[in-house]
């Protein structure tokens, strides 16, 4: 089963979030904010990561950063998922090696096209 | 509703669109002519319905349609036709129209365009193997306010994240506002968009070199399938491609197209011969 690692600071989001990858086949597990996301990308290299930008402690951008200077930290999905919607940002992400872009609000059909385009789901 | 509105309205319907009403969409129809009843200062559906017996009101007739037919669409919708199209029926026509370096392309039923635009981003895409080369994107529609809309190249910021890659996103795309984004111009002037009727006056001419009519067959009766199919099938070469909806196909329907084995969605002229293409 793939895995799935769910970064957010909102307890909703990440129940939201992890009910559409559960639906979708994926094992999920989550963290708070970007320190407590790489201590568990160390660990074991998620197949996918959904990531929010904006959080305590360390943003999605500098977890982003960070998981891909590590030995491996290449393979992970890296999907950016928040509310920052303009195109400086989804420039600085793709910069920083994020494979896909969701913008706030999502649903399980912007989910599943995007898994659909980035070769992790059956079309 | 009264039945015999309910017929009425439905004939109407069917004979302008070829979309088929069953008895169960009675509340449907009844839900989506309110504001059309509104519009027109009457006061219920037998107003309407009077009103279309003592003359054949084009306008009227015309919004009614529009309220009753499904207008969703999304770019790349199941990817599969557009990586056939990039992949197999596009390099094949580049061989093949190597000395008139012309293709047409034909989005019938485009709705808002979304299909008619992710196939002008491929070919953008492939621009560098396409210079010097002409290339038509026409998407119609019966609907004036989907060509409308879809002229405009602009859609929310849900719509630009069903489908759409965001490498697209960035490169053919600019922010209009914060939750709005407009494709740019260079894309926009490679598709053309106009109304037309596949019933009647399906708005396009000549010949047509690949065809998508995706998720509108689905929506009417076997004779209308088949007069829409003969229609697109007197607008293409013997070496045309067509491509219908997920759900769609020519079997039992019309004997002017095969289907292409192997390859889902993808239907070729009956005369084609058999061999000579999706051999990618
Ligand atoms: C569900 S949309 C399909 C859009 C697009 N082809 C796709 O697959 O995403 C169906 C469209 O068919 C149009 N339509 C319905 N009847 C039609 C007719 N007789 N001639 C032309 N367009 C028609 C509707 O206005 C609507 O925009």
């Amino acid at each position: 089963m793939k895995t799935c690692l769910i970064v957010d600071d909102s307890r909703v989001i990440r129940k939201v979030a992890r009910q559409i990858f559960e639906t979708l086949g994926f094992s999920c597990s989550e963290s708070e904010n970007g320190q407590l996301a790489l201590e568990a990308s160390q660990q074991a290299f998620p197949d996918l990561v959904l990531l929010d930008w904006n959080m305590p402690v360390m943003n999605g951008l500098d977890y982003l950063r960070a998981l891909r200077h590590l030995p491996g930290g290449d393979g992970p999905v890296v999907i950016f998922c928040t509310t920052e919607n303009d195109m400086a940002h989804i420039q600085m992400a793709l910069g920083a090696g994020a494979n896909e872009y969701i913008m706030k609000p999502f649903d399980a059909d912007i989910v599943r096209g995007k898994l659909e385009q980035l070769g992790l789901m059956d079309a | 509703m009264k039945a015999e509105d309910f017929d009425l309205l439905s004939k109407i319907i069917h004979q302008r669109s070829g979309l088929v009403l069953g008895p169960e969409k009675a509340y449907l129809l009844e839900s989506r002519l309110v504001s059309i009843v509104r519009k027109n200062n009457m006061k219920t559906i037998e107003d309407v319905a009077q009103a279309l017996r003592i003359k054949r009101d084009e306008a009227l007739i015309a919004d009614i349609t529009e309220a009753m037919t499904t207008n969703e669409s999304f770019f790349f919708r199941d990817q599969k036709p557009f990586t056939l199209f990039q992949k197999n029926l596009l390099p094949a026509l580049v061989t093949a129209r190597a000395s008139r370096k012309h293709i047409r392309i034909w989005s019938a039923a485009a709705s808002s365009g979304q299909e008619a635009y992710s196939l002008a981003m491929i070919c953008a895409e492939e621009s560098a193997r396409l210079q010097g080369w002409r290339i038509e994107i026409i998407g119609t529609d019966l609907s004036r306010d989907m060509v409308t809309r879809a002229k405009t190249g602009i859609y929310s910021q849900f719509e630009v994240q069903r489908g759409l890659p965001i490498t697209l996103l960035m490169k053919y795309f600019q922010q209009i506002a914060g939750d709005k984004w407009q494709l740019k111009d260079s894309l926009r002037q490679m598709v053309q968009f106009r109304e037309g009727n596949l019933l009647t006056d399906p708005g396009v001419s000549g010949s047509f070199d690949i065809v998508f009519c995706r998720n509108v067959l689905i929506y009417f009766d076997i004779p209308t399938k088949g007069r829409v199919l003969n229609t697109i099938s007197g607008l293409m070469p013997p070496d045309g491609s067509l491509i219908l909806g997920g759900a769609e196909t020519v079997l039992g329907i019309s004997d002017k197209f095969k289907v292409v084995p192997g390859e889902h969605g993808l239907y070729v002229p009956a005369g084609a011969p058999t061999q000579t293409r999706a051999s990618a």
